[in-house]
């Protein structure tokens, strides 16, 4: 647990050191969403329609921005190899990458979606709802995230073949997000969509970080 | 042939590796007992940094054993991890931290004190300089001085006086020859003369 905690410290230092790389996936997320007022206009009803979907959307495309980065750094300058030799499991490695992941990115996007929806006029009584859905689904991107991360790792181009691997991947996230929002905008409970959403986050847990260690084994030989 | 045995020493029984498609070597035997060192040398491509990137347990033998003592070594590798201190031909060194965070990272994880490791490699004054600012040669010396840090008992060098001056090559030699009086052993991969004495020479390609 020290061992996990150490190499997730070093990722939070890295990170508030490289402070612009950090704040340019939550930067990108607050003008991405902005667009789309000004792209379909103020009116408030189809704004507020489309605003669960929006938010999603910018979420999922911002997270994506930084995993070009998450292990590319430390591949290029050797900074793989001590951490694979940390005496950490590999599967552990990924999965300490993927909490600095949802700690560095994951979470801001959370804190960001609740202003993000009010400027969307999306129907108050939904938002807490938005916000709930978004907790599991900002972990199963820094989740998914960082198991395709690990996978592209040393393959040329690996940045353009990143979000072709996990797009694919999250769509159901994207869907059960979505459906919790829109229900609860709706009046319906949106407690099977939310239960879906755990129940993929259960699942992804152990299984993503098993394949991002496995991943990153191979790409160190 | 060694015989396997003297633990708790490293013996290689018939390694073989692939680099990409290409087998890099095959059928290579050898045996450390504590206090040695292994010079490997042989031209640019003939499996050098390979052998020490398996050694370390960060590629698999294709074929082979490699043992500790009388245990499989690479069964369990976080535990192998913690036996190996390895600096690679890169230096692994972060230019936006500082050259005392750059270690703090290491010492976490294998004890040790940070300042005395610089003080070793005669880095103590540029402690607080972010590693951006470091010339090639102090790079490889902050790499080297993880080194200092730990008390793993083999030791994995990728030509480890790359771009190093004659005072610096000097006080690396020291950190070896203190090494291999605790019973360290030294496995280094070199085109150049090591501040190494008594070591055995493995060719390779």
């Amino acid at each position: 647990m020290t061992r996990f905690l150490a190499v997730l410290g070093r990722e939070l230092r890295l990170s508030f050191r490289h402070g612009a790389d950090t704040l340019a996936a939550l930067l990108f997320f607050l003008l991405a969403a902005s667009l789309f007022p000004l792209a379909i206009g103020p009116a408030p009803e189809t704004l507020g329609r489309i605003a669960p979907g929006v938010v999603w959307v910018c979420a999922l495309l911002s997270a994506l921005l930084p995993l070009d980065r998450l292990f590319g750094a430390d591949h290029e300058d050797g900074s793989l190899d001590h951490l694979l030799l940390s005496g950490l499991p590999s599967a552990a490695l990924a999965g300490a990458k993927a909490a600095a992941h949802w700690l560095v990115t994951g979470l801001p996007l959370l804190l960001a979606a609740g202003p993000i929806a009010v400027m969307l006029r999306m129907p108050e009584d939904a938002i807490p709802t938005l916000l709930l859905a978004l907790l599991p689904g900002t972990l199963l991107l820094s989740l998914f995230g960082t198991t395709g991360a690990a996978i592209v790792l040393g393959a040329r181009r690996g940045g353009v073949l990143l979000p072709l691997l996990v797009l694919p991947l999250t769509t159901p996230v994207l869907i059960f997000g979505v459906a919790a929002a829109d229900a609860a905008a709706g009046g319906l409970s949106p407690r099977p969509h939310l239960l879906l959403l755990g129940a993929l986050l259960a699942a992804a847990v152990p299984l993503c970080p098993l394949a991002a260690g496995a991943a990153l084994r191979g790409a160190a030989e | 042939m060694p015989t396997a045995g003297t633990p708790p020493g490293l013996t290689a029984e018939a390694l073989a590796a692939f680099r990409g498609e290409r087998l890099v070597f095959r059928d290579l035997d050898f045996a450390l007992a504590p206090g040695d060192a292994l010079v490997l040398a042989g031209p640019n491509g003939s499996g050098k940094s390979t052998l020490l990137r398996l050694l370390a347990g960060l590629v698999r033998p294709a074929a082979g054993r490699l043992l500790w003592g009388a245990e499989d070594a690479l069964a369990d590798l976080p535990v192998h991890a913690a036996r190996v201190a390895y600096v690679g031909h890169q230096d692994a060194v972060k230019p936006g931290l500082t050259a005392a965070e750059n270690l703090r990272f290491a010492a976490t994880l294998t004890g040790g004190a940070v300042v005395d490791a610089l003080t070793t490699l005669g880095l103590q004054h540029l402690a607080d300089l972010p590693a951006r600012m470091l010339s090639a040669g102090q790079k490889r010396r902050l790499a080297l001085a993880r080194l200092a840090l730990g008390t793993a008992p083999l030791w994995l060098l990728d030509e480890p006086t790359l771009g190093l001056d004659t005072a610096s090559i000097g006080r690396f030699g020291t950190l070896l020859a203190a090494h291999r009086v605790r019973g360290g052993m030294v496995v280094a991969a070199t085109h150049v003369p090591l501040p190494l004495s008594g070591t055995r020479e493995l060719r390779l390609g």
